[in-house]
């Protein structure tokens, strides 16, 4: 167990010093987020748009700033050539754990970030159970780290890797957009939370299911 | 060779029956003959689509999982050929899920008023289509063939560990038009119950063993050219 944990928490640690030190990436994310929000802001207007639409439109924004900003854990160590140093330096399971708890650190502030914004700024958009939404949220940040991480592995090794990577993240993660988007509307109709459960149960097992077959299959992804 | 045009002219005569079968089997309020099939109320002759469009999306899933399986294979051996049998696997895959598609917009037009309502079956149809054109996207982004192989075997697989999402939970979880779905009397099961007399079952089940060979002669076919294409443009 030692011998898995160590290492990856200082991949982890690598991967966010270098991405603190040059803080340009989590800038333009940033950027990105605003960006995201204020068209959506004008083009609603003073319309007063249904939660049920305002729920769908949240988790529009989170999917794509995460596939704007995931995808670089493994891409910049290819662009700066750092892939292969990192192959000698480490096993492959700990290189993807390690890799995986830094998405699952930077989707999870991100989304916390983004809804934030959004519950200040949209004015239709009211949690009526806190509870439901941010477990939610939480649920929903591991769910697309899960995802992400050993699609952005592939993508590293492709050509068109800006473009690739939504098309080819989107029909894996739909049955979890799905799952959050319903429970997104739940929490702003203000149902128990027992009632969300089922959602949660769907995420939580979508999340256990894709670390699973991602520990298997990350070695062929990784090895040249 | 004679082996081979026999079991052809068989397959070629046995989906014939089914075809002729599925169209031609009268409808009639009280069955009393064994090929009377009977009356549904408001679906009448619109229901012969289950003969036709369920093996559609059965050899869809006979495909996807022969594409994963070989996905596999390919990653435990490194043999290319196993690469080639999932490339061309997918690619009928493809050919099927647009069938069934197609068959069951055009059926939904007339029975349920609109090409496209967004039943969770029709959701997961559509994602299938979707998972493979990102199959075949990622395929055209990687240039070298090992790393194009292993790449694609492992989103194959992937795909194939989150279909069951689609398959088994999300028809379960939310309500839609499809038999099966939740809130359907007859019960939600991951295939829906068959509320068929025996002859439909018989021509049911006739038509998804036809459409199944027809698959896997087509496959043959398939990767018979695949072989051929891929030796001529090592040479």
């Amino acid at each position: 167990m030692k011998s898995l944990f160590v290492p990856s928490y200082y991949i982890f640690l690598k991967d966010s010093h270098s991405e603190l030190r040059t803080r340009y990436a989590l800038n333009a994310l940033f950027m990105f987020v605003v960006t995201a929000l204020s068209i959506i802001l004008f083009s609603l207007g003073s319309e007063s748009v249904s939660p049920d639409v305002l729920a769908g439109i949240l988790w529009v924004i989170i999917f794509f700033s995460s596939m704007s900003g995931l995808s670089r854990t493994f891409v910049s160590e290819e662009e700066r050539g750092t892939a292969l140093t990192l192959q000698l330096v480490s096993a492959p399971t700990p290189i993807y754990v390690g890799k995986l708890i830094f998405n699952l650190a930077l989707t999870l502030s991100l989304n916390i970030l983004i809804s934030l914004l959004y519950i200040l700024m949209i004015n239709n958009f009211v949690v009526a159970s806190p509870g439901i939404f941010w477990t939610t949220i939480f649920l929903g940040s591991c769910a697309i780290a899960s995802s992400s991480t050993i699609l952005a592995a592939i993508i590293a090794k492709a050509n068109t890797r800006g473009t690739l990577y939504p098309v080819i993240s989107f029909p894996i993660m739909l049955p979890m957009l799905i799952t959050v988007i319903k429970a997104t509307q739940l929490s702003l109709e203000g149902a128990f939370f027992s009632e969300a459960l089922g959602q949660f149960q769907v995420l939580i097992s979508y999340t256990v299911v894709l670390v699973a077959i991602s520990v298997l299959l990350f070695e062929f992804v990784w090895k040249d | 060779m004679t082996k081979h045009l026999v079991g052809k002219i068989g397959l070629v005569l046995w989906l014939t029956l089914v075809i002729v079968a599925g169209f031609a089997m009268p409808m009639v309020p009280a069955p009393s003959q064994w090929f009377e099939l009977p009356i549904i109320p408001a679906l009448e002759d619109k229901a012969r689509i289950i003969f036709f469009h369920v093996p559609m999306s059965w050899t869809t899933l006979v495909a996807f999982i022969a594409s994963t399986v070989y996905g596999i294979m390919y990653l435990k051996t490194k043999k290319m050929d196993y690469d080639l049998r999932s490339v061309s696997a997918a690619g009928l895959g493809t050919m099927f899920c647009i069938l069934a598609t197609v068959t069951g917009s055009i059926w939904a037009k007339f029975n349920w008023g609109s090409f496209w309502n967004w039943d969770p079956r029709e959701t997961s149809i559509f994602v299938l289509l979707l998972i493979y054109g990102a199959y075949f996207a990622l395929r055209s982004a990687i240039d070298v063939e090992e790393k194009r192989a292993t790449l694609s075997a492992v989103y194959a697989i992937i795909a194939g560990v989150t279909a069951p999402f689609f398959i088994f939970v999300m028809p379960r979880i939310m309500t839609g038009l499809h038999p099966g779905a939740k809130g359907d009397e007859s019960g939600s099961t991951p295939v829906a119950q068959l509320h068929m007399p025996p002859n439909m079952r018989v021509v049911f089940f006739a038509s998804i063993i036809g459409f199944t060979i027809l698959y896997f002669w087509m496959f043959n076919l398939k990767i018979r050219l695949t072989r051929l294409e891929a030796e001529s443009l090592k040479s």
